[in-house]
């Protein structure tokens, strides 16, 4: 039986339709099986070839895909609970309660992007730390250091934003308070705070605006960012391993 | 040196830089796209700034001054705005603290006004006792109607020693 699976693979690899898509035939030397991945999308940023030492879990912990696999849950979850959610005051206050007593699942899956969401902001801090103790911001990682701060502000950008989505007191003056600190910024600050909230007050308007940045705006940014830094990994060689690795091995 | 005689025969525009065709059209298409850009954005920023909002007003009556006893300190809270009578009159202090922008609340007992945020403390005439808020709770103006009804306006910010006599 397993064979007979196996022979069917086989096959298939040879097919017109496989080779159309992978745009390879089966891949059974080194050469082929590198030029499947580099002309792949979604695996040209992936290393053909890694050292066995990046890959113990004590190099990096995972920290950095563990934080992709949260994005991944977050962008499943948050694009779920769009469907049951009108962000307008005060029904936005109501979605979220039906969603939590009504709506079947609603619960679990607002509980996930919610945990989801404070894990992600612990993995990224996390990961910075660790990266920072290797010394992974020093040459040739500089550049993609920079682009792991700029991650760093767009976690927490939508972390604040989708903090005033439930329209509760907590996110009612979480926010007032946030953009309270906006304001106190020289000469621009009223005015940026104007055009945050598009209003006076925490009303309808910045609801509307921080429902718009959490879900489109900066998503989109984040997984810009995060394409750029995944493939900056490889391009500067790789995860950064000490000349001996942390438990004394080369 | 054949070159140089040859260049000497032309006609040659004195003092001014040779600027080439390509150069020139660079110039223009990048200033086009800079002028472009500058009013994008100053657009962007026009659009985002609404011209018409659905707030509460920021004028509101507070009743006759009756209501309020002498010494006393009154919360209105839809309004979060305290109305103060004094023996001499009144005065109205914003209930916002100046910290942070939460809602400060009167404490009868203690005789101050205290944030529940971050424990600024205040005195019943807006005046800090204690930080982190930076500033004193400000006055606004309040005045009579042609009713009889105390009015305040919360747009006018009017100095501490201004106090209305009824």
């Amino acid at each position: 039986m397993a064979t007979s699976i196996l022979t069917a693979l086989e096959t298939l690899r040879t097919t017109r339709v496989w080779k159309s898509i992978f745009r390879r035939g089966p891949a059974i030397t080194n050469r082929t099986r590198s030029v499947a991945v580099f002309g792949n999308l979604f695996l040209h940023w992936l290393p053909v070839k890694v050292r066995e030492k990046s890959l113990r879990v004590r190099a990096a912990y995972y920290l950095g895909s563990l934080t992709l696999l949260l994005f991944i849950i977050l962008v499943v979850t948050g694009v779920l609970l769009m469907f049951y959610y009108h962000p307008a005051a005060p029904k936005a206050y109501q979605d979220m309660k039906d969603l939590r007593f009504v709506v079947s699942n609603g619960v679990f899956l607002r509980n996930m992007h919610r945990v989801g969401a404070h894990l992600m902001v612990l993995l990224v801090f996390w990961h910075m730390f660790h990266v920072f103790y290797r010394g992974g911001y020093k040459p040739p990682h500089e550049f993609n250091w920079v682009v792991g701060v700029i991650l760093l502000l767009l976690t927490l950008f939508l972390s604040y934003t989708g903090y005033l989505l439930p329209w509760d007191q907590l996110a009612f003056w979480a926010v007032t308070v946030g953009t309270n600190i906006i304001s106190a910024m020289p000469l621009i600050g009223n005015k940026v705070r104007f055009v945050a909230l598009g209003g006076h007050i925490v009303g309808e308007n910045a609801l509307l605006r921080f429902y718009v940045l959490h879900v489109v705006i900066l998503p989109l940014l984040a997984l810009l960012f995060i394409g750029v830094h995944f493939w900056r990994v490889q391009k500067d060689g790789g995860l950064t391993t000490g000349s001996k690795d942390d438990d004394g091995q080369n | 040196m054949g070159n140089n005689e040859q260049s000497a025969a032309l006609p040659q525009p004195t003092g001014r830089p040779e600027v080439s065709r390509r150069d020139f059209l660079n110039e223009i298409t990048l200033g086009a796209l800079g002028i472009a850009g500058l009013g994008g954005a100053v657009l962007t920023y026009q659009y985002f700034s609404p011209n018409v909002l659905f707030e509460p007003s920021t004028t509101f009556r507070a009743g006759n001054p009756g209501l309020y006893p002498v010494n006393s300190v009154t919360f209105l809270q839809d309004q979060q705005v305290y109305i103060v009578r004094t023996a001499s009159g009144f005065y109205a202090v914003s209930a916002v603290c100046t910290h942070l922008g939460c809602i400060t609340q009167w404490k009868t007992e203690a005789n101050m006004i205290a944030c529940p945020c971050h424990g600024s403390k205040f005195q019943p005439d807006g005046k800090k006792i204690e930080g982190p808020a930076p500033r004193p709770l400000p006055h606004y103006a309040i005045n009579l109607t042609a009713d009889g009804e105390l009015q305040v306006d919360k747009l006018q910010v009017i100095k501490a020693d201004q106090i209305l006599n009824v």
